[in-house]
């Protein structure tokens, strides 16, 4: 507030728990793909990093149709993770992403925790490791063994989870947990999967709900139950960062940089999730609008942060707990 | 007014705000044209646009698709799109209301079009409501290689036909179905297509309309012994293939059947390839033998 707008570049690079990315803006899983459709559109090599589809260890159909519905200013999909199964996407997705040198985020997901370990060690393993700046494990999914409740929502499948992928993962190479909205106090989620060693958090996933055809008198989607996403729920990615970010200002968890997700479609909601704590910034939903957002939102925030008249992205992460004076 | 949002060296696709040149009526649809620099010179018949509804901040997040209907490369406004727009739900009333003049966001072409015949062999174009928009640009392209071409028309009424007139010009003989027989031959396509096959000899049969149409048209191709093309419907949230939301059970070249993107690998499919009986009262079940699909619970 009135102070002069900076001249010179921002400095927008990021540091993902020691992995230094040039942006920081990325897709968000499932919403663009694994990249060559995008690429279309932007050089996704140009993004932060380019997170890709969550794959599981074999290949998944995902679910009947209609998988979709839009709802007011957002939308619920109930995809079900399709997806070719891990070798099948090392050999062509992740093999595509090293050749044109984008930086990778790849994001993990299994029925069980081991299942998530053996996805970690193919994408690792591959020849094409090289190309990933991290690995996101998405816990959003349901627990098999666990008859359906989701790895997010349950402290102790959390907990096993990330403990099984550190295992595999590399030093040097960020793991990220991606939470889910849907818990009663994602400070307790997010503290577990740190001491479980994750070195980042990615918030939020979707939240649930139902959308009534109000023809039919029946669900419109064929799973009935869908994962909210768009600018419907940004307030509640807000809160989520807000809440986890002021835990760990005030260290009653460990600091660790948090990737915002949720409700992005202009430069504006990337720099709120920013300003509540998020270092880097996930764009999903309104790429479907706008297949140009992920690069597009960047640029905007960079105006946005220079007209505030900082000089370095870094500075204004988690500005608004500082300025939070009641 | 008209802007380039994206357009990267040999992507095939253009990303533009389109000005909206004309609006007009066309029976119970809208007829607009929309100036698309760079995308006519890419366009086939049979694929699609997707449109967006509103500016930035409309609370309809999700893209509109439409047949592409006709394009014209470079004209006085240096090329064209044209489209007919059903109004249907929210997003498509606030479609055909736009203005001369206004603008909005166009992606395009999208999808597969329509594979032509290599041989001059008589086609049948089946159209059913506005799903006859793509095929008269079809039917020239058809007869420019030498195949002689039969339209079918199809509607519930006379208003919900589209291009009846049109349909004359580009086409060796054209036949009109409405359900309720205020034009035409009451009844289906379904009940003249198949004598028609016959009749003309044809070598392949292309569809475009209502799933259930296009389901019988591949019925009808099959007893025939010939193929189908179809272009498919699914809800679609991007139509540019990010998203997933648009799959249907297709049967590949070696009998294993996927979940495959409607708006790349399709919409025009072979008709023979789509795993039908799976679509059953506005839903699609995964077939059990699908590649990836649950596990039954025994
Ligand atoms: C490849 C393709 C070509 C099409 N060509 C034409 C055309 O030439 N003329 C025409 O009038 N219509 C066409 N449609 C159908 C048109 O896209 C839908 O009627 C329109 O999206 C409905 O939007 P709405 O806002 O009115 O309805 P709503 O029901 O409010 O839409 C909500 C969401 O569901 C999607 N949706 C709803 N119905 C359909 C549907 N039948 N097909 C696909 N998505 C749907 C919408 O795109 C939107 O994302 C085509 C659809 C596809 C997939
Ligand atoms: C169609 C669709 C598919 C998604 N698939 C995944 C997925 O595979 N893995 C995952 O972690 N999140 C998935 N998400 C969630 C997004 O990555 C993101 O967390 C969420 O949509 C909120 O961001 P948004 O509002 O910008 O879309 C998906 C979201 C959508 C809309
Ligand atoms: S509509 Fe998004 S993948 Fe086909």
């Amino acid at each position: 507030m009135g102070t002069p707008t900076t001249t010179g570049p921002v400095d927008m690079s990021v540091d993902l728990a020691g992995v230094r990315l040039p942006g920081p803006m990325m897709t968000a899983s499932g919403c663009a793909a694994n990249g060559r459709e995008m690429h279309r559109f932007i050089d996704i090599t140009q993004l932060g990093a380019f997170v890709t589809k969550s794959v599981k260890l074999d290949p998944v159909s995902g679910r009947g149709t209609p998988r979709m519905a839009e709802t007011p200013s957002g939308m619920l999909n109930s995809i079900g993770l399709q997806g070719p199964g891990v070798t099948a996407f090392v050999e062509k997705d992740l093999a595509w992403l090293h050749s044109i040198g984008a930086r990778v985020v790849v994001s993990i997901a299994g029925g069980t925790a081991s299942e998530f370990a053996r996805v970690a060690r193919a994408v690792v393993r591959s020849r094409y490791a090289s190309a990933v700046a991290a690995i996101e494990v998405n816990i959003s999914c349901p627990n098999v063994a666990n008859r359906g409740l989701v790895f997010a929502c349950d402290p102790g499948g959390a907990h096993k989870v990330l403990t099984l992928v550190r295992e595999e993962v590399p030093r040097g190479l960020p793991m990220l947990a991606k939470l889910s909205p849907d818990v009663t106090d994602i400070v307790e989620i997010a503290d577990v999967v740190l001491r479980a060693g994750a070195h980042g958090l990615t918030m939020i996933n979707t939240t649930l709900g139902v959308a009534i055809d109000t023809d039919r008198l029946r669900p419109h989607l064929a799973a009935a139950t869908g994962g909210l996403s768009g600018p419907a729920i940004r307030p509640m990615a807000v809160r989520a960062i807000w809440q986890v970010a002021g835990a760990m200002r005030e260290g009653r968890i460990r600091t660790a940089p948090i990737v915002g997700a949720g409700g992005v479609r202009h430069g504006r909601d990337a720099l709120e999730l920013v300003a509540a704590g998020a270092s880097a910034v996930q764009v999903g939903t309104a790429a479907f609008n706008d297949p140009t957002a992920p690069h597009r939102v960047g640029v905007e925030l960079e105006r946005l942060v220079a007209d505030h008249g900082f000089d370095r992205l870094a500075d204004v992460v988690g500005i608004a707990h500082e300025r939070f004076t009641a | 007014m008209t802007r380039t949002i994206a357009a990267r060296e040999g992507a095939g696709v253009v990303q533009v705000e389109a000005e909206v040149l004309g609006n007009v009526a066309a029976g119970a649809y809208r007829h607009l044209t929309l100036v698309t620099p760079g995308l006519a010179e890419l366009a086939r018949p049979g694929q699609f646009v997707a449109l967006s509804v509103g500016d930035g901040t409309s609370s309809m997040l999700l893209r509109r698709s439409f047949s592409i209907h006709k394009v014209s490369p470079a004209g006085t406004y240096g090329g064209t799109t044209e489209i007919v727009v059903a109004a249907h739900g929210a997003g498509t009333r606030a479609l055909t209301a736009l203005e001369p003049g206004e603008s909005v966001g166009v992606i395009g072409p999208l999808g597969r079009g329509f594979p032509l015949p290599s041989q001059p062999v008589p086609c049948v174009l089946v159209g059913g409501g506005y799903g006859s928009a793509p095929l008269f640009w079809l039917a020239e392209q058809l007869r420019e290689r030498g195949c002689p071409v039969e339209m079918v028309l199809g509607a519930a009424s006379a208003d919900r036909l589209f291009g009846v007139v049109g349909a004359r010009r580009v086409a060796d003989g054209v036949t009109v179905t409405t359900d309720d027989g205020s034009a035409g031959v009451r009844g289906w396509v379904s009940d003249v297509v198949p004598d028609l096959v016959t009749r003309t000899g044809a070598g392949v049969v292309y569809g475009c309309g209502p799933m259930g149409m296009l389901r019988s048209l591949s019925a009808i191709a099959d007893d025939h012994g010939i193929v189908a093309q179809v272009a498919v419907e699914e809800a679609m949230a991007c139509g540019v293939g990010i998203c997933m939301t648009c799959v249907m059970p297709v049967r590949g070249e070696d009998g294993t059947t996927t979940m495959v993107r409607s708006c790349l690998d399709g919409p025009v499919l072979r008709g023979d390839r789509v795993r039908w009986e799976a679509f059953e009262d506005g839903y699609c079940r995964v077939p059990e033998d699908a590649v990836g699909a649950p596990r039954a619970v025994r």
